[in-house]
């Protein structure tokens, strides 16, 4: 029985150690890529969480994040100024389009139109944020593939 | 636990592409048989409304259009129409490096099956719809030549009842010059800088119209189902003899397009193209003049008065989204064209923005070479120039020859090529 859980154990071992080749070898994204949505910015002066359209996008579908933006402590941070830029990291492109916020329908809750995907693969999101009393900058990943965005 | 753990390994041997090794190569994972489906033509979504053109899928524009992509007469010399560059018997191009109008243009002349589905217009997208970009060639020097107040004249002499019924009643011309327009000769600007504010206006609205019902027409111009439509089907359906519409030698191009030699990074989706803009170091025709594609364009259709924010405009500011969130500032679009759709590639050599390469082998070697861009920099990885995480073209000559097979798979079906689809 134990001689059969350790042949397991390497066989899985084996596996992960194969998959994470394999990604290599296909030249997809850095296998260690962070592709979380919410996470502290860079200095942690915020807690910043990007929501995506619940379904898709396509590629190169014009469509609208949620960004969701609150202090260490989980307090909703108002009236912040956010730019965004992003694009291929590997292609050296930028977006197709400048996505931009245009509104905050609850404190803390910023709508970002403008976005779009033209390619598979991955793509990054930089938010520079400033409030009155503080700045910081937040960066995410994500992975577009042809069904839409890798969740 | 056992059994769980080899389900994973044998998983993992299919994930990786190019990972089958019969000698057709006709088995795909079901990442590639995604990728296959989604380059198919039955994936092509229906065709957007354009809400910058209310008349855009009128019958009776498309119909009007037509006779006006036509007709002759609109060019100053009397022999140039759309279709004489946009050649319906050959893929609506005309197999030349560069446009042929009153003079060589600058660049190659574009196919149209399909173009109505694209955010922007022309090479460098200076135009944000199908009429405004139908507009240009009537007023540029090169092509038709012609003005805005003949074009109104002529189109109230030859088309007045036709266009009418679409757009209502054509304004009185009594009184105008023969020939002024804002981008023709001095004696035209000077002719159109006198007229009243209410005649510029009045004359452009006819203009705009005009490009309007040639959009319509151009609206109904869609690409055929081609050999590797027919593939993809079998490949979804488990169609195994349906796979032979492929040649071996296609087949194996056509999993190098969707692997390593990154063909579909750009020319993805339906139209096989991302209908965005790159730089991919394509040589200038003119090394003294250097074509800077994207990067002048994006003040011109931000200033564009036929543009989606524009008065000739029937969109509501809200629709225009592309125009609202144009990108302006991205270094990489400097010496950047858009990705042409790659549907009929094989019929209508030479390629690229100015016809600078003759044949597809030539297009292939190009992306084998990747050579440093003219103006801007290149997206291609190249050897030497190390780009994170992305891998150099290497192709051997065989799959190169493979690769060039498969391209030629992308031609519309004669049967079906240019029926209107909507």
């Amino acid at each position: 029985m134990r001689r059969r859980s350790l042949l397991t154990v390497s066989l899985f071992a084996a596996t992960a150690v194969a998959m994470a080749g394999v990604l290599v070898a296909c030249g997809t994204p850095p296998a260690d890529l962070d592709l979380s949505l919410r996470h502290a910015s860079a200095e942690g002066r915020f807690v910043a969480e990007m929501l995506p359209p619940a379904q898709g996008p396509a590629v190169g579908q014009m469509h609208a994040w949620t960004l969701k933006l609150t202090t260490p402590d989980g307090a909703p941070v108002s009236h912040a100024q956010v730019a965004i830029k992003g694009g291929m990291p590997q292609h050296g492109h930028g977006l197709p389009t400048q996505p931009r916020v245009t509104g905050e329908p609850a404190p803390g809750t910023y709508v970002i139109e403008g976005m779009k995907f033209s390619m598979t693969g991955w793509w990054d999101l930089h938010l520079d944020i400033a409030t009155t009393t503080a700045k910081d900058r937040a960066v995410f990943n994500v992975v577009m593939a042809d069904a839409g965005l890798k969740r | 636990m056992l059994g769980l753990a080899l389900l994973a390994l044998t998983a993992l041997t299919t994930l990786c592409r190019s990972a089958d090794r019969t000698p057709r190569g006709d088995r795909w994972t079901i990442t590639e048989r995604e990728v296959l489906a989604s380059m198919s033509l039955d994936r092509l979504p229906p065709l957007p409304p354009d809400a910058s053109n209310a008349f855009a899928d009128r019958a009776d524009a498309a119909a009007l259009g037509r006779r006006l992509f036509e007709d002759v007469r609109l060019s100053r010399d009397g022999r140039v129409a759309c279709a004489s560059c946009h050649d319906s018997q050959h893929q609506f191009q005309d197999g030349r490096p560069l446009g042929q109008g009153q003079g060589t243009g600058l660049r190659r002349t574009m196919p149209i099956r399909g173009a109505a589905r694209g955010p922007w217009f022309f090479w460098d997208g200076r135009k944000d719809s199908l009429w405004s970009q139908a507009l240009g060639p009537l007023e540029d020097g090169l092509e038709h030549g012609s003005n805005r107040t003949r074009l109104a004249q002529q189109l109230r002499q030859h088309y007045r009842a036709d266009y009418e019924a679409v757009f209502g009643a054509m304004p009185s011309l009594d009184g105008l010059p023969s020939d002024a327009g804002p981008l023709g000769t001095a004696d035209e600007k000077l002719a159109w800088s006198r007229m009243t504010t209410t005649q510029r206006d009045a004359v452009t609205r006819v203009f705009a119209n005009l490009g309007k019902a040639m959009a319509a027409y151009e609206r109904t111009l869609q690409p055929g189902h081609s050999r590797f439509d027919r593939y993809a089907q079998a490949v979804q359906a488990g169609d195994v003899e349906g796979l032979r519409v492929l040649s071996a030698q296609e087949v194996l191009g056509l999993r190098l397009f969707i692997g390593k030699a990154q063909c579909a990074t750009c020319h993805n989706g339906p139209l096989l193209s991302d209908q965005a803009f790159h730089n991919t170091g394509v040589p200038a025709r003119d090394p003294d003049r250097p074509d800077h594609g994207r990067g002048p364009a994006l003040a011109r259709v931000q200033g564009d008065e036929f543009n989606c924010l524009g008065r000739y405009s029937d969109a509501p500011v809200q629709a225009c989204v592309e125009l609202r969130f144009i990108a302006t500032s991205d270094p990489a679009m400097e010496g950047a064209f858009k990705t042409p759709g790659l549907r009929d590639v094989a019929l209508r050599p030479p390629y690229m923005h100015a016809g600078q390469v003759a044949t597809l082998e030539d297009a292939v070697a190009h992306y084998r070479r990747s050579p440093a861009a003219a103006v801007g920099q290149s997206e291609l990885a190249r050897d030497g120039i190390a780009v994170p995480g992305r891998q150099a073209i290497r192709l051997t000559d065989e799959e190169a020859r493979q690769l060039v097979a498969f391209l030629g798979a992308l031609s519309a079906d004669p049967e079906t090529s240019g029926l209107p689809h909507r």
